[in-house]
């Protein structure tokens, strides 16, 4: 490490005030504190030390991800090897498809490596695109604007791509990218001062403005000519049978897409790159609230007020079996939380320090307002099959008056006490 | 009968809601929205006028104004729709008053608070939307009470989360050329991107 450092303090003065480089300060301040401790301490009396720092922060969020990254690229493959086995083409067309022969590795589901490396392929453009296109965006506000580049721009250029499913034009991958990181993030001023979660955004404007590839049966598996519903888009179209229980009737539709429970938990079904595997976002959930980073009140409040509404729902879809229309109300609790995106949103999105809540009570109500929307969205709104992004956006919409709220109930109570 | 009305209140708040689905009442609600106490107080004004005008309103398009409406004064054929903007405005400019005589004489810091953008009630778009929706869609006395309260009550729930939003905005660090109004704006954009999650579910 030695001569980074000296070669970082070689070039130093190319950046600083007066130098050929001045106005790429930031960009040779982010990469110098990306790798050693900033030697900037606070000057006044009271601070606090600790070297966890925001970049550190960011970066644990990033290596939390690193689970459902892995189940990206592998699950993107594997569902790819098992549709060209289904519709019997044995390699994949254009450059992809001479990658892997080059490698050796073919296109069979059975091989680890093949699945990986075939998912790789369509993970790592996309994510190359968002860093690049995001990065480039991120640098040129910060020169311009001379606040320092921030690590905050490594997450959302880690959450956006595993949101998308793998079949996304790589240019609305750019143009997705720049509205969230431009709108979303640097008009407030950078990470930190924004109040809508970057990724979503980014998310939400692309599932808006080009629904025909971010949403219906085709774009899950990365394989032309093959197509298959989601476990929530499967249920969502499904037919009630009049004289059938509630859960034979489920059991039917999943077992029509092919989907087991443990299949869904684990992450081997259709949907958006990194979403699928509620195993993997446990582990990062584990991460994120063993580190501190992540606020465990917002994981088990948006859990539990997606679990208990669900529940709610589900009640009222089995005891009105007779006179119910909408099948999603058929959907058993216990699927809902390993189906889309919600483990994934609850642990990653809705977690985001800067967008949530910011007072511990109110943290309990915005969780529970965003599991609740989810499962409403995902029930009663039939033009979305899926719901935690707009739930989350809609939370975090919130998140300020509940602060505000908590804070006023805060000062009334101490007015109180103090009064008597 | 009750779910009928409770489907419509729903629908009010969160689907049409008047500031995030259709824009009504941009002015007031982008100017008077820096502050969730003031925000909170004309939300509530709002709401209150909101309530009282368009039933009003629509007493007086079904007795007065519409088609055959005057038949029970032996005029069966008259058509007096011509007349409906102009009627349904001096309703809400006169409710308008009586509610700034009502807050100056009770509740004089709220009065203070809201300032000129009370009397400005009378020409919020939000408002006059909310008859004219009421007239468009054929409703009945009972569902414009409803839908009275309810779509007051979404654009007071829209001011105030843009109010809580901008109380946090203070900490941010925006470009001096979108200070003010231009970052309103794109804040009030973002939040109709999150209330697009109740677009299309049918009640």
């Amino acid at each position: 490490m030695k001569p980074l450092r000296s070669f970082l303090d070689r070039i130093r003065p190319l950046f600083e005030k007066g130098g050929k480089l001045e106005k790429l300060y930031p960009l040779y301040e982010g990469i110098d504190t990306f790798f050693y401790t900033s030697g900037e301490v606070t000057p006044g009396p009271s601070h606090v030390r600790d070297s966890m720092d925001l970049k550190r922060m960011m970066i644990t969020v990033v290596i939390a991800l690193v689970p459902c990254m892995f189940m990206a690229m592998w699950n993107t493959g594997y569902q790819a090897n098992l549709a060209m086995q289904s519709l019997d083409i044995s390699t994949a067309p254009g450059w992809r498809g001479a990658v892997l022969e080059g490698l050796g590795v073919g296109c069979s589901p059975d091989s680890f490596w093949s699945n990986f490396v075939h998912g790789a392929l369509y993970f790592l453009p996309i994510y190359l695109v968002c860093m690049v296109v995001g990065g480039a965006w991120e640098v040129l506000f910060s020169c311009v604007r001379k606040h320092e580049i921030n690590e905050g721009f490594f997450v959302t250029g880690a959450l956006f791509p595993l949101t998308l499913p793998p079949t996304i034009p790589l240019w609305q991958v750019a143009l997705g990218i720049s509205f969230g990181v431009v709108f979303g993030k640097e008009v407030f001023g950078g990470t930190g001062r924004n109040f809508l979660n970057p990724a979503l955004t980014a998310r939400a404007f692309l599932y808006f403005a080009y629904p025909a590839h971010m949403s219906g049966d085709s774009i899950w598996t990365a394989v032309d000519g093959f197509s298959r519903a989601t476990p929530l888009g499967a249920q969502a179209v499904a037919t009630i049978q009049q004289g059938v229980s509630a859960s034979q009737q489920f059991a039917e539709t999943m077992q029509s897409i092919h989907v087991t429970w443990s299949q869904a938990f684990l992450g081997t079904i259709q949907g958006s790159l990194g979403e699928t595997s509620a195993l993997a976002c446990l582990i990062g959930a584990a991460i994120l609230i063993l580190t501190g980073i992540g606020s465990w009140r917002i994981m088990v409040s948006t859990l539990l007020g997606a679990y208990v509404f669900s529940w709610l729902l589900y009640g009222v879809g089995v005891t009105h079996l007779d006179s119910i229309s909408n099948p999603m109300f058929l959907m058993p609790p216990h699927w809902h939380l390993v189906t889309g995106g919600l483990a994934f949103g609850l642990v990653f999105m809705a977690t985001d320090p800067v967008s949530a809540s910011m007072t511990e009570t109110g943290k309990w109500y915005y969780g529970a307002l965003i599991g609740i929307m989810t499962i409403l969205i995902r029930v009663v709104n039939p033009a979305y099959p899926e719901g935690v992004m707009l739930a989350i956006l809609f939370g975090n919409v919130f998140a300020p008056l509940i602060d505000y709220f908590v804070i006023q109930a805060n000062i009334r109570r101490r007015l109180a006490r103090n009064a008597a | 009968m009750f779910e009928h009305y409770l489907s419509l209140f729903i629908k009010s708040i969160f689907i049409e809601n008047l500031a995030l689905a259709f824009f009504l009442g941009m002015c007031t609600f982008l100017a008077v929205s820096k502050t969730v106490k003031t925000a909170v107080g004309l939300g509530i004004a709002v709401t209150v006028i909101q309530t009282i005008t368009v039933p009003a309103n629509n007493w007086i398009y079904n007795h007065l104004l519409r088609e055959g409406a005057l038949a029970w004064a032996g005029y069966p054929h008259v058509d007096l729709t011509f007349v409906g903007l102009i009627s349904y405005i001096g309703v809400i400019a006169a409710m308008v008053q009586i509610l700034e005589m009502t807050l100056d004489r009770y509740f004089p810091p709220l009065y203070h608070a809201l300032g000129i953008f009370l009397p400005l009630i009378t020409v919020n778009c939000a408002i006059l939307g909310g008859s004219l929706f009421m007239v468009e869609r054929d409703y009945t006395f009972g569902e414009s009470v409803v839908f009275g309260f309810g779509s007051g009550l979404g654009w007071a729930l829209a001011i105030t989360a843009l109010a809580g939003i901008r109380e946090k905005m203070k900490y941010s660090d925006v470009p001096d050329g979108l200070k003010g109004l231009g970052i309103t704006f794109i804040t009030v954009g973002l939040m109709a991107l999150a209330f697009m999650a109740f677009g299309g579910i049918q009640l």
